[in-house]
């Protein structure tokens, strides 16, 4: 401590360090050497920039073009390929099938916002049940693809249960377009509520105890307790968990590709993104997709933004 | 908050029984609790509280959904770990509710391992895993001290620039990234999905914003008059500092890491590079009609996933509490 005084002694502060300060003398202020934070941010931002920003520029650049993805020329086409998007029923439909997966999404809000209510209050072997419930959330999504192949297929786990109770006809739960979206989705929802489940559990679980107590000073119910203690504690994550299942149910690519390669009316946006670019070799078209994505997903955002404002405030 | 607006009603004896028995655990405890232990403390009495008659059928009708849910979970795996232990025939001929003959058939796991390049898989996965949590570690705390401990000028900028970032799904990007990776000479490389994994990543960012806030500005001063640089700040004693906020980025990049399929899928098409991911999908070609195989497969898959989440559960839970909600 006494060589630390010492120290401070001889330096006097000073609170901005003047320009041009070699390595030699250390300034001691709160500010340091001027470019030192860029030093430390020249990794991450030269990240950011190259996988994340130069993409999407390249990217809103290659919508305007009938770009093949290997020919040096990129031949300028306008707006060709959102005019093509938005008018072609092929092209167009995909978006109609992420609805499948945003009715998934709230069923699946629903029991996650459910069973975590219920096991918030005193339940025996609760972290039991909170761990089965939430597991599949870490599992593999090709192994999930693989497990509800299995279970979907004829013959498979579901025709054996339903066979057991004594419904002997079902249907092609992957082989019929009329119902293969719903199976995907019902995995879908499997897979992911586990985490809704324990986000919103973390949110009731950091309310403060006090409030319960009060409740029951009033003579409060469970109803009530859920309605007005609960359910405004819990919004924010709530509004949070909604974007993100619409970004998710716009976005969704690996069950159905491994489930069905997007046979029987299962093609996603992204499965179909990614067969414009890299099966038929359309990268113009798919990047202009791609920005339709995109901009919904900011829009979206937004919208989330505006209506749930973060109290918390952001960063810094 | 506002604070709840709640009706009274008449109460029963038994309510408030209830509240006195509230009241007692709250003034008996002179241990702090914690805000959990709290809240199950008073819902312990809340649950009881409930209208008298209603509480049997409620509790019933509660244990009933729990049992339901589980069921649910745990149908579809429990049938694919009962296939994957009988023999080819004994699958063809048994339905998927039966248990096999024996438990203590390791054939298809044997197959999978070697004739379904499992072990390479676990090896490119592995590899991939250690590079990329590694980088992915130290870009976060270097980006989250460099915002947390300077002011300069272009810091909002930056810090928008990676708040930006998170609302672009990275999925649909590819179509450009692709273009990228190309160019920079990693495509079908290791090297591809280690960049972006590392290069991706702003939730971990978030992560280190997050806890670099809670370590006192005062140990970096104290250290800058004892003639300490910035680097040594860091490298000695913020980032030491730093260890929970890494296990935490550790645990929810390394499960992201290991499901990851289509960065691998996409960038890595050589058989030699498959991943745990890509060498299951695999699967489907070759192995195509045996279920007991590709079964085997995927609870190969799975099994590092349980012990994982049994060894670290409440991490698991604390982590992605964190990491979502920023």
């Amino acid at each position: 401590m006494a060589a630390l005084t010492e120290t401070a002694a001889k330096l006097p502060p000073s609170p901005t360090p003047p320009r041009g300060r070699r390595r030699g003398r250390r300034p001691v202020s709160r500010h340091g050497w001027r470019i030192t934070p860029w030093l430390f941010l020249l990794l991450p931002l030269a990240f950011l920039l190259v996988f994340t920003y130069v993409p999407v520029f390249n990217m809103v650049g290659y919508s305007f073009t009938s770009w093949d993805g290997l020919d040096v020329q990129m031949p300028f086409v306008g707006l060709d390929n959102y005019v093509k998007i938005f008018t072609t029923p092929e092209l167009f439909r995909v978006f109609l099938v992420s609805l499948y997966y945003l009715a998934g999404a709230v069923v699946q809000m629903g029991l996650a916002l459910y069973f975590a209510t219920i096991l918030s209050f005193n339940t025996r072997f609760r972290n039991f049940f909170k761990g089965i419930i939430f597991f599949p959330y870490l599992i593999n999504g090709v192994a999930i693809g693989l497990v509800f192949l299995f279970f979907f297929r004829p013959g498979g786990t579901l025709d054996a249960v339903l066979a057991a109770v004594g419904f002997h006809h079902p249907p092609q739960w992957l082989g019929d377009p009329s119902i293969a979206n719903w199976s995907l989705a019902a995995t879908s929802v499997w897979r992911y509520m586990g985490l809704n489940f324990v986000l919103f559990l973390g949110a009731i679980q950091s309310i403060p105890g006090e409030l319960y107590e009060a409740a029951d000073l009033d003579g409060a119910n469970s109803w009530q307790k859920f309605r007005f203690i609960i359910a405004p504690g819990i919004r924010q994550i709530i509004g949070l968990t909604f974007i993100l299942s619409v970004a998710g149910s716009l976005s969704v690519f690996e069950l159905p590709y491994v489930m069905t390669g997007g046979a029987n009316g299962t093609t996603t946006f992204v499965i179909q993104t990614i067969n414009t670019a890299f099966t038929f070799q359309k990268v113009g078209l798919a990047s202009a997709m791609a920005v339709v994505l995109l901009v919904i997903v900011l829009v979206v955002s937004w919208i989330q933004r505006r209506v749930f404002p973060d109290q918390k405030g952001d960063l810094v | 908050m506002s604070a709840p607006t709640l009706p009274s009603s008449s109460q029963s004896s038994q309510q408030s029984a209830e509240r006195a028995a509230v009241l007692d655990t709250a003034g008996a405890s002179d241990v702090p609790l914690t805000t959990s232990d709290r809240v199950r403390g008073s819902f312990a009495g809340a649950g009881r509280a409930v209208a008298p008659f209603a509480g049997p059928v409620a509790k019933v009708l509660k244990y009933l959904s729990l049992v339901v849910a589980c069921l649910f979970a745990l149908t579809p795996l429990v049938t694919i770990f009962m296939a994957s232990f009988k023999t080819d025939e004994e699958y063809r001929t048994s339905g998927p509710l039966d248990a096999p003959k024996s438990w203590f058939n390791f054939h298809n796991f044997a197959v999978a391992f070697t004739q379904g390049d499992m072990l390479r898989g676990f090896m490119n996965t592995t590899i991939i895993l250690v590079v990329s949590i590694v980088g992915t570690v130290l870009i976060g705390a270097m980006t989250a001290y460099a915002i947390d401990r300077f002011d300069f000028r272009g810091k909002k900028l930056v810090v928008f620039a990676f708040l930006l970032a998170t609302l672009v799904p990275g999925v649909t990007t590819q179509v450009a990234t692709f273009q990228i990776v190309n160019a920079l000479g990693v495509f079908n490389t290791r090297m591809s999905a280690i960049l972006l994994f590392m290069g991706t990543d702003i939730v971990s960012i978030y992560i280190f914003l997050q806890f670099m806030r809670s370590i006192p500005k005062a140990l970096d001063e104290a250290a800058m008059l004892d003639g300490a640089n910035r680097v040594t700040i860091f490298t000695r004693i913020v980032f030491p500092l730093l260890k929970p906020a890494i296990a935490t980025v550790v645990i929810i990049k390394g499960i992201a890491v290991y499901n990851e399929f289509y960065i691998p899928f996409l960038y890595m098409p050589s058989s030699d590079l498959g991943v745990i991911s890509t060498s299951l999908f695999r699967f489907k070609g070759p192995f195509g009609a045996q279920w007991e195989v590709i079964s085997a497969g995927t609870i190969l898959v799975i099994i590092p996933t349980l012990i994982v989440f049994l060894a670290l559960q409440r991490f698991i839970y604390n982590g992605l509490t964190s990491g979502a909600t920023k």
